[in-house]
């Protein structure tokens, strides 16, 4: 029930004074209500220009043909299947945040799950649209699928983990959707209670007609349950399918079995570290500090270091293994990594993602939004380059000398990953403005057990061990940057 | 007679509003529906709503989509047109299982949630059955049929007892959007 109150010693979902449920819907409203800031439109005018760039450097594909990037008869994957391995990574934190924190119940993801599904979707679209204009032929992009044709029918070979990526990416894409509109539901129905004239009318539509009932609610519990429990497996299989790409090649250094759990987890490290670069600046400029908390950007961090551990065992493991295998083939695809031309990609990598996130067992550091932010940022970068050196190094150096090359961007490959950027932010800037970017009644629900304002409660009126209550206020003073109900605090302290 | 249709008891704190309908139970007062802007854990028990059996239909639908899967792969790749991809057995059973897996988890969530719209009238454009427009916002709502509980004073008594901020006596049954 809402009253059961969780122990002191967990820190509070939710800071604050005077929250009440309607000021969780008049907080959280804010951006959708209101004429946007000066932020948001500098923010979004710069996105809309990348989003611009990338439709021009798009349709320069269309039109011309992929010979227009830099690809070379040796180099035939390169920024494309790198951004498209990126963007899809990034994705998969969303799924994380939402469907397996649900499953632990994990309820600090009620206040990020939203924003965090939104760029799933977001990042897909990004990711979907490489694969699209990778294809040459964009307008046969129909022939993936197994469609009745005129030539027999000549059917999709099932065999080809590409065919299989196919299904995994539109599977993901869809369900994901489904996921996220679903949970609007009672939001956008919030929205459109308060609305009126043609804004209510667009949310009414919008809304689904939806009431609250009882019914309605248990059914809805039930469903983003099950849902999340099939988006789990979901969200593993499309990055392992993703891996498959290149561990079901001959090429060295694709060729290897630990390919999906090391793919997987650099997905979620990549997908957090994203989260983290979108919602530190979102929960600032939208003034969201109550319910994005210093806690959730700890917890977050803490993600970062596990998963960031994990790719750098990947990584060792790599090497390990190809030296240990005694295949020479192995051992030079790796050596030629680490020493090769390309060394510069793959210490960039390693610093980024290995090195780095270290710094985040420094609590003073996990707790520093500045340095979060940055740490964030460098993640991103040392994931593009990880799937960089992963695709480009591995095929630069064929198996006959005559054929070594280097890979070169063309301005339209530096053209659509810049625009690709900007097509993302656009559409989470666009997302901020007209859904709410917390599930509303999801932090409703926090309100009466896990919120600072019950735990003040539960200290004045003594009904917790004092050493405990202690504990709790010196953390909250300690590192959250909002000071908790400090009236209480000072009445506890002189008692 | 009044034409009194519902009578909406408005709490704003839900352990009050569970209280109440404790105390209309006792006074063996029928709760038509509970409109709430969050889910209430434990209200299905106390209004006697039974589990739901979405959680089947998932299943169901998964099942479809596995069958339908393997059934498509393998007309198209052994029974329709068998090609010799290396030598390799055409019912290269292995390969098939990433698809079957997408295409459960696909026909899973949407036979599920087409099912939870269907069956609880949501779709696009359609007018919301609202009873109070704070419903959704910060108001939790029990509704009781005015017609079956003919007693009005003795329920208002016991809402605001209940700790009710409010109690409306309303005419029509939802709030107009027109």
């Amino acid at each position: 029930m809402s009253s059961h109150h969780e122990s002191i010693l967990r820190e509070p979902l939710v800071t604050g004074e005077n929250i009440t449920y309607s000021k969780v819907t008049e907080d959280i409203l804010v951006p959708v209500e209101n004429k946007p800031n000066k932020a948001w439109w500098i923010g979004f005018i710069v996105s809309a220009m990348g989003a611009g760039l990338w439709v021009f450097c798009v349709s320069w594909t269309f039109w011309f043909g992929v010979g227009e990037w830099g690809l070379n008869k040796t180099v035939g994957w390169a920024w494309d299947i790198t951004g498209f391995v990126w963007w899809v990574g990034i994705g998969h934190a969303g799924t994380l945040i939402s469907a397996v924190l649900l499953l632990f119940r994990q309820n600090w993801r009620n206040s990020i799950n939203r924003s965090a599904e939104a760029m799933t979707i977001f990042a897909v679209i990004c990711a979907a649209s490489y694969i699209i204009s990778h294809m040459g032929r964009p307008w046969l992009f129909h022939w993936a699928l197994p469609l009745p044709n005129q030539y027999g029918s000549l059917w999709v070979n099932f065999n080809s983990p590409l065919v299989w990526d196919v299904f995994a990416i539109s599977t993901y894409f869809s369900v994901s959707l489904v996921f996220w509109y679903t949970g609007l539901l009672p939001d956008i129905a919030t929205i459109r209670d308060r609305a009126i004239g043609t804004r209510r009318r667009i949310y009414s539509i919008l809304s689904f007609g939806w009431n609250g009932s009882v019914k309605t609610w248990q059914r809805f519990e039930l469903v983003s349950l099950v849902l999340a429990g099939v988006s789990t497996p979901l969200v593993l299989s499309v990055h392992t399918i993703v891996s498959m790409d290149f561990a079901t090649s001959v090429v060295p250094g694709w060729h290897t079995t630990i390919f999906p759990p090391y793919f997987v987890a650099g997905a979620i490290f990549s997908g957090f570290a994203m989260v983290q670069t979108l919602l530190l600046v979102t929960r600032k400029v939208m003034n969201f500090e109550n319910y994005i908390t210093m806690f959730h950007i700890e917890s977050m961090n803490k993600i970062i270091i596990l998963t960031g551990s994990i790719v750098g065992v990947a990584y060792l493991t790599e090497l390990f293994i190809a030296w240990y295998s005694g295949v020479e083939y192995e051992q030079y695809a790796f050596l030629n990594r680490v020493s090769g031309p390309y060394w510069w990609a793959y210490w960039i990598m390693m610093t980024c993602n290995v090195i780095s996130p270290q710094l985040f067992w420094f609590k003073k550091v996990r707790t520093s939004i500045a340095l979060s932010w940055l740490l964030s940022i460098v993640v991103n970068i040392g994931m593009w380059f990880e799937r960089f050196v992963i695709i480009v190094t591995s095929l630069h150096r064929d198996y006959l000398p005559s054929s070594w090359v280097m890979f070169y961007p063309s301005w339209v490959d530096v053209g659509i990953f810049i625009g690709s950027i900007g097509l993302f932010f656009t559409l989470f800037l666009l997302f901020l403005r007209v859904l709410p970017a917390i599930a509303m009644a999801e932090v409703k629900l926090l309100l009466k057990s896990s919120s600072d304002q019950a735990k003040q409660k539960l200290i004045t009126e003594q009904s917790v061990d004092k050493g405990q209550a202690e504990y709790y206020i010196e953390s909250l003073e300690k590192y959250d940057s909002i000071s908790p109900n400090l009236l209480n605090t000072k009445k506890f302290n002189d008692e | 007679m009044s034409n009194i249709k519902y009578i909406l008891g408005h709490f704003a704190d839900p352990d009050d509003m569970m209280h109440g309908i404790d105390k209309l139970q006792e006074n063996n007062i029928t709760v038509f529906d509970v409109f709430t802007p969050m889910p209430i854990h434990g209200i299905e028990d106390k209004l006697g709503i039974r589990r739901s059996r979405l959680g089947k239909v998932a299943f169901g639908f998964g099942i479809s989509g596995t069958i339908t899967a393997i059934s498509m792969i393998t007309y198209m790749l052994v029974i329709d047109w068998p090609m010799n991809i290396g030598g390799k057995p055409h019912f290269a059973f292995p390969d098939f299982v990433p698809i079957m897996f997408e295409l459960t988890v696909l026909f899973a969530a949407f036979g599920m949630v087409g099912t939870y719209f269907f069956v609880n009238h949501l779709a696009p454009g359609r007018a919301p059955r609202v009873m109070d427009l704070r419903a959704t916002n910060d108001r939790f709502v029990v509704a009781i049929d005015a017609k079956e509980n003919s007693q009005h004073d003795k329920i208002d008594d016991i809402l605001k007892k209940a700790g009710a901020v409010e109690v409306k006596h309303n005419e029509r049954k939802y709030v107009s959007y027109e």
